[in-house]
């Protein structure tokens, strides 16, 4: 049987009052590619941030690799699983800098080729470098969002919509370029995505999520017949 | 000065209010208020300083100094009421940047040890350090609010609260002690300074209240840089918690 890379049991989440996350429990298995998909506001990223440690639970517990959350240590953690933020947030500087931001963390630096590979992995011309990163475009900021968070070699990847602002062309190369390295490393993905065809293309498992609550999870194919009515509208709604 | 002259000054006051009702201004009312809580204000200050200068005691020179901070913290905390714990955090820093100031000055014997000096000297010292605080929590609470995404990506790959925080910090620092800098380097050319003034119309001799205003401004340019640092170093911690945790401003 396949561990569970993160094991949520029973949790909850309230953000100012509002409660976010309803007794979700279910697991996301190690080295697999799972979609995590539902109507906005549904508490997707949200149970990102839970996963490395950027929130806690209100109740419940969620286990990273069969242990404890809280018995990481959340700089370790956060190294480990990462996120690419939805809202692909650079600091300022160059596009360098930003790429170089988690090394810089750690008192260290990229290697310039390291640099220029990356930027090449995720479809960005490298003569960008010395580039202001916010000046590039929404799709740009995205590919170096995806890159940045590369940089950590994290064992789990948390994709939050990286290729929502993508054309068609470098939507697959970023979906070629994840399932490499899922492949070759056997990094557990994570990807919240709105487009179900993509969620089909490169899911081995799923979850669906709405309004707070985890309605159905398992193998990609139930998008394509579910048993929860919800569920079964939410699929006829995002493929019309 | 007679209290007669005094009154006279009074004209000083009528010129505004005649102004604003002629044209509508609507400044009669404010102006009184100034004009009445100055006039009180001031008189009491005086006659509590002629009362503390002729004890000459110690306790009476500690519960001035007391008196300053609390009603410097009481002005300064409202622009910091998003951040946990702001009145201590000012009460601290208003202690040590008086403590510091006073020990240097007292302790080289750069001032004799006399109310006369050690209470006007702290009072500039606590009332620059209030309007420090006060430039530096505006300008840190909104540069947290504004840059909240980015806090929260360096702790998303790994950076420590410090990391997180730290453009913010610098920039807020930076951005409230600047005027303070700037403003000595155009300082005698356009305005004298007030308390050079004060001491030039009382009969001073110039280049000694030159000497003095010298010293002032240079322990205002410490009380500038350690209240705003002090302040930020005590202030950003309250902003996240012990599992590294990016926590709201109170609202
Ligand atoms: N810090 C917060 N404070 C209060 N409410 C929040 C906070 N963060 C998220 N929420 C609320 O939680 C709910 C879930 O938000 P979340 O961002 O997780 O949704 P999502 O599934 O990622 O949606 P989308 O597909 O639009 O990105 C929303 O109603 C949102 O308003
Ligand atoms: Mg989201």
């Amino acid at each position: 049987m396949i561990q569970a890379a993160i094991k949520f049991h029973d949790v909850n989440y309230s953000a100012d009052g509002l409660h976010i996350l309803k007794n979700i429990t279910g697991s996301f298995p190690e080295g697999k590619i799972t979609t995590l998909v539902g109507p906005s506001g549904a508490g997707k990223s949200t149970l990102f941030k839970l996963c490395n440690g950027l929130r806690s639970p209100d109740s419940g517990e969620i286990l990273i690799k069969g242990k404890p959350i809280e018995e990481y240590n959340p700089v370790e953690l956060r190294r480990n699983v990462g996120i690419a933020l939805q809202s692909a947030t650079m600091v300022k500087g160059s596009v360098l800098e930003n790429l170089d931001l988690p090394l810089t963390l750690q008192g260290k630096s990229i290697d310039l080729d390291d640099a220029k590979e990356l930027l090449h992995d995720v479809g960005l011309a490298d003569n960008i470098l010395e580039r202001n990163a916010k000046d590039l475009s929404g799709g740009q900021r995205q590919k170096l969002s995806i890159a940045r968070t590369l940089v950590n070699k994290p064992k789990v990847l948390l994709l939050d919509e990286i290729t929502s602002s993508l054309d068609r062309v470098s939507q697959h190369d970023i979906e070629e370029l994840i399932e490499k390295i899922n492949e070759k490393y056997g990094t557990t993905m994570i990807w919240i995505t709105h487009n179900l065809d993509q969620a089909l293309r490169i899911g081995h498992c799923t979850w669906v999520m709405m309004n707070g609550e985890l309605i159905e999870s398992g193998d990609s194919s139930l998008l394509m017949n579910p048993n929860d009515k919800r569920v079964q509208d939410f699929v006829k709604g995002e493929i019309e | 000065m007679s209290y007669l002259t005094l009154s006279l000054t009074l004209i000083f006051v009528l010129i505004p209010l005649i102004l604003s009702r002629t044209l509508k201004l609507g400044l009669e009312k404010d102006t009184l208020i100034a004009t009445i809580r100055s006039i009180i204000q001031l008189l009491a200050v005086g006659y509590v300083l002629q009362y503390v200068f002729e004890v000459d005691n110690i306790i009476f020179i500690v519960l001035m100094i007391l008196l300053m901070i609390g009603a410097a913290t009481q002005n300064a905390r409202k622009k910091g009421a998003t951040i946990h714990g702001i009145t201590w955090k000012l009460i601290v820093t208003f202690v040590f940047i008086e403590v510091l100031t006073q020990s240097i000055l007292l302790g080289f014997q750069i001032v004799p040890p006399t109310p006369q000096y050690i209470i006007p000297i702290s009072g500039m010292v606590i009332g620059n350090s209030m309007v420090l605080g006060i430039l530096f929590l505006n300008r840190f609470t909104a540069e947290v609010e504004s840059r909240q995404d980015e806090t929260e990506l360096i702790l998303t790959l790994g950076g420590t609260p410090k990391q997180a925080i730290h453009t913010q910090l610098i920039t807020s620092i930076k951005a409230s002690t600047i005027p303070t800098i700037e403003s000595q380097k155009t300082i005698g050319l356009v305005q004298l300074p007030g308390m050079m003034s004060g001491q030039i119309i009382a009969g001073a001799d110039p280049v000694q209240a030159v000497q003095f205003q010298l010293l002032i401004l240079f322990i205002l340019l410490t009380t500038a840089v350690v209240t705003s640092i002090m302040l930020g170093f005590l202030s950003y911690p309250t902003l996240f918690n012990n599992r590294m945790q990016f926590l709201k401003l109170k609202s």
